[in-house]
């Protein structure tokens, strides 16, 4: 089998953030970076399929700046083959389709069985991306998925859905799949695939999105506005837990 | 500006949800239509034409045929945009519409201000107000951002709307929700673990905590994934929505899928180590302290009382 993985950097989102010079992101120095979640458990459905199959290549790719690859890394010491990184410093102000695109472009001829991705990023968190790189490739694409099983070209999925309740879903190859948190459980990597990833083929290429017009620019982009009505407390601890003992008397019932 | 809304429809059923979908366009004071693939059985009570294509033919999920039903109703009506909620249905379907249009896609609306959507970024640290340079967009709604006072009403007009297109993906069924044990849909207290309780064995002073208070313990859905807490305590749009006297946040950065299931609370306690979190924006008491050090404290005076 012939698989893809789409992988994506993002910041800690406990990171303290600042707006960039250009007003349109984030500022991206200080930060500190790795893989995004969702696509943690997108690469571990991947090596798990491939543990199973025991035919199947495994491509990682990943777009962005040369800072990507030491995510990369950690997808190669999970257990994929390849890394494929689109050197794109720009990334980060593309939106979903040209990401799409790129993606699309590059997947195009190399007839990939399955896409494994994140259901979106923590960061933009567009959710886009997969379902647009399967319309692209005019293959099916299942989002949202909890639950992972294939047999024989045959793949069974279950579907997260409002509430806690699954949709049950199968579907065949070719086709893009896009992974929710708590579809499997991702593996830290091992030392000795930490050092064997180090040796495995990682490719370089430029970046190119077909010639896509943009079609939304970012208007502003802003801190949210503090809503101010909430009580702050900070300070010694003992202290801390009498006012808020004092509180919770006074304003809920709960204490009575 | 005429604005295709889009319902949805499971299990059997017409989603509730569709209300915010219109409370969006009556903010917009838009033109709406609405296309559902539906049931005659199930109609939204809404003033004006519904395109209503049979889910007994279609499916409830299927997106090829849903894609191509809307994109023929999308051909006849011409509208300026596309609305869904940002749900499995719609974040699934709404990026096919988009690019088989052409169309700016904006996700995860929270807010119009001055005519822009405005989306969160990062866990909701930040917001991005964006522009459509296309002549059509497409939206997904954020759920619950937009909410309407008063009980729908009205009767639709109904155009039936069929094709002949037929899809690779095939739902087989439904996996209920497993529902044993306690329903915090019924408590009066909920003290819930977050993250930010770095390991499975500090559960214990959350659970310690809601003993005191005379409540349950619950948990976001990190330390329910991480197998720390059984996903029937699990709080958040994908577990319990639920509205306590007392709901008490602990090392809970206050994720949007979290926040919209406890923030309906009566009272709402975050405690954090960072001021910042958006848990803050629904605290009515923050308390800035680590929570190692601060619940064993805080249970401790409490017994003691």
């Amino acid at each position: 089998m012939n698989i893809l993985i789409c992988i994506k950097q993002v910041p800690d989102m406990e990171s303290k953030f600042k707006i960039n010079g250009e007003g349109n992101w984030y500022d991206r120095t200080d930060l500190a970076w790795r893989m995004n979640e969702y696509d943690e458990y997108a690469v571990e459905q991947a090596v798990r399929l491939k543990e199973q199959v025991k035919e199947a290549d495994l491509t990682v790719l990943c777009i962005g700046p040369d800072q990507v690859t030491e995510t990369m890394k950690k997808a190669l010491a999970m257990g994929c083959d390849r890394g494929v990184h689109i050197a794109d410093a720009e990334s980060y102000k593309r939106e979903p389709i040209e990401i799409a695109s790129m993606i699309a472009g590059f997947a195009k001829d190399k007839h990939f069985d399955i896409i494994f991705t994140g259901m979106q990023s923590q960061d933009r968190g567009s959710a886009q991306v997969g379902v647009m790189v399967a319309e692209l490739l005019g293959i099916p694409a299942v989002t949202t998925i909890v639950d992972f099983s294939y047999d024989n070209g045959t793949i069974q999925i279950k579907r997260e859905l409002e509430g806690g309740s699954k949709a049950l879903v199968t579907a065949t190859t070719p086709v893009v799949l896009t992974c929710q948190l708590g579809l499997n459980t991702p593996r830290y990597p091992t030392l000795p695939n930490i050092m064997k990833a180090k040796k495995k083929e990682l490719l370089t290429m430029a970046p190119d999105t077909g010639g896509i017009v943009p079609r939304q620019e970012t208007a502003a982009f802003y801190f949210p506005e503090k809503k101010g009505g909430g009580i702050v407390l900070e300070g010694d601890v003992p202290e801390l837990a009498d006012k808020l003992i004092q509180i919770l008397k006074e304003k809920t019932g709960v204490l009575a | 500006m005429k604005t295709l809304l889009v319902a949805e429809f499971r299990e059997g059923k017409l989603r509730a949800e569709y209300t915010q979908l219109i409370a969006f366009a009556q903010q917009q004071q838009a033109e709406a239509i609405m296309f559902l693939v539906g049931a005659g059985d199930e109609l939204p009570r809404f003033n004006g034409t519904l395109y209503l294509a049979d889910v007994a033919k279609y499916g409830e999920y299927n997106p090829t045929v849903h894609k191509q039903l809307l994109l023929d109703v999308i051909a006849k009506e011409q509208p300026a945009q596309i609305v869904f909620l940002h749900s499995s249905y719609g974040w699934d379907l709404a990026p096919r519409i988009a690019v088989a249009l052409k169309a700016a896609q904006i996700a995860e609306v929270i807010a119009i201000e001055d005519g822009l959507p405005v989306v969160p970024v990062c866990n909701a640290k930040l917001r991005r107000k964006i522009k459509a340079t296309t002549p059509q967009t497409v939206l997904t709604l954020q759920a619950g951002a937009f909410g309407m006072d008063e009980e729908p009403a009205g009767t639709p007009t109904l155009v039936t709307v069929d094709t002949n297109v037929s899809g690779k993906v095939q739902c087989t069924g439904y996996e209920a929700a497993k529902l044993e044990g306690v329903d915090l849909t019924k408590v009066e207290v909920i003290v819930s673990a977050g993250r930010g309780v770095g390991k499975p064995e500090n559960v214990a002073m959350v659970q310690a905590l809601a003993k005191a208070l005379g409540g349950e313990y619950g948990a976001s859905r990190p330390v329910v994934d991480a197998g720390w807490v059984e996903h029937n305590r699990q709080v958040g749009t994908t577990g319990n929505t639920v509205t306590p006297r007392l709901y008490v946040a602990c090392g809970i950065s206050g994720a949007i899928q979290h926040l919209a299931g406890m923030k309906k609370s009566d009272f709402i306690v975050a405690i954090n180590t960072d001021k910042d979190a958006p848990i803050g924006e629904v605290a009515n008491v923050l308390v800035v302290a680590d929570l190692k050090q601060f619940l064993p404290v805080l249970t401790e005076k409490l017994n003691a009382r």
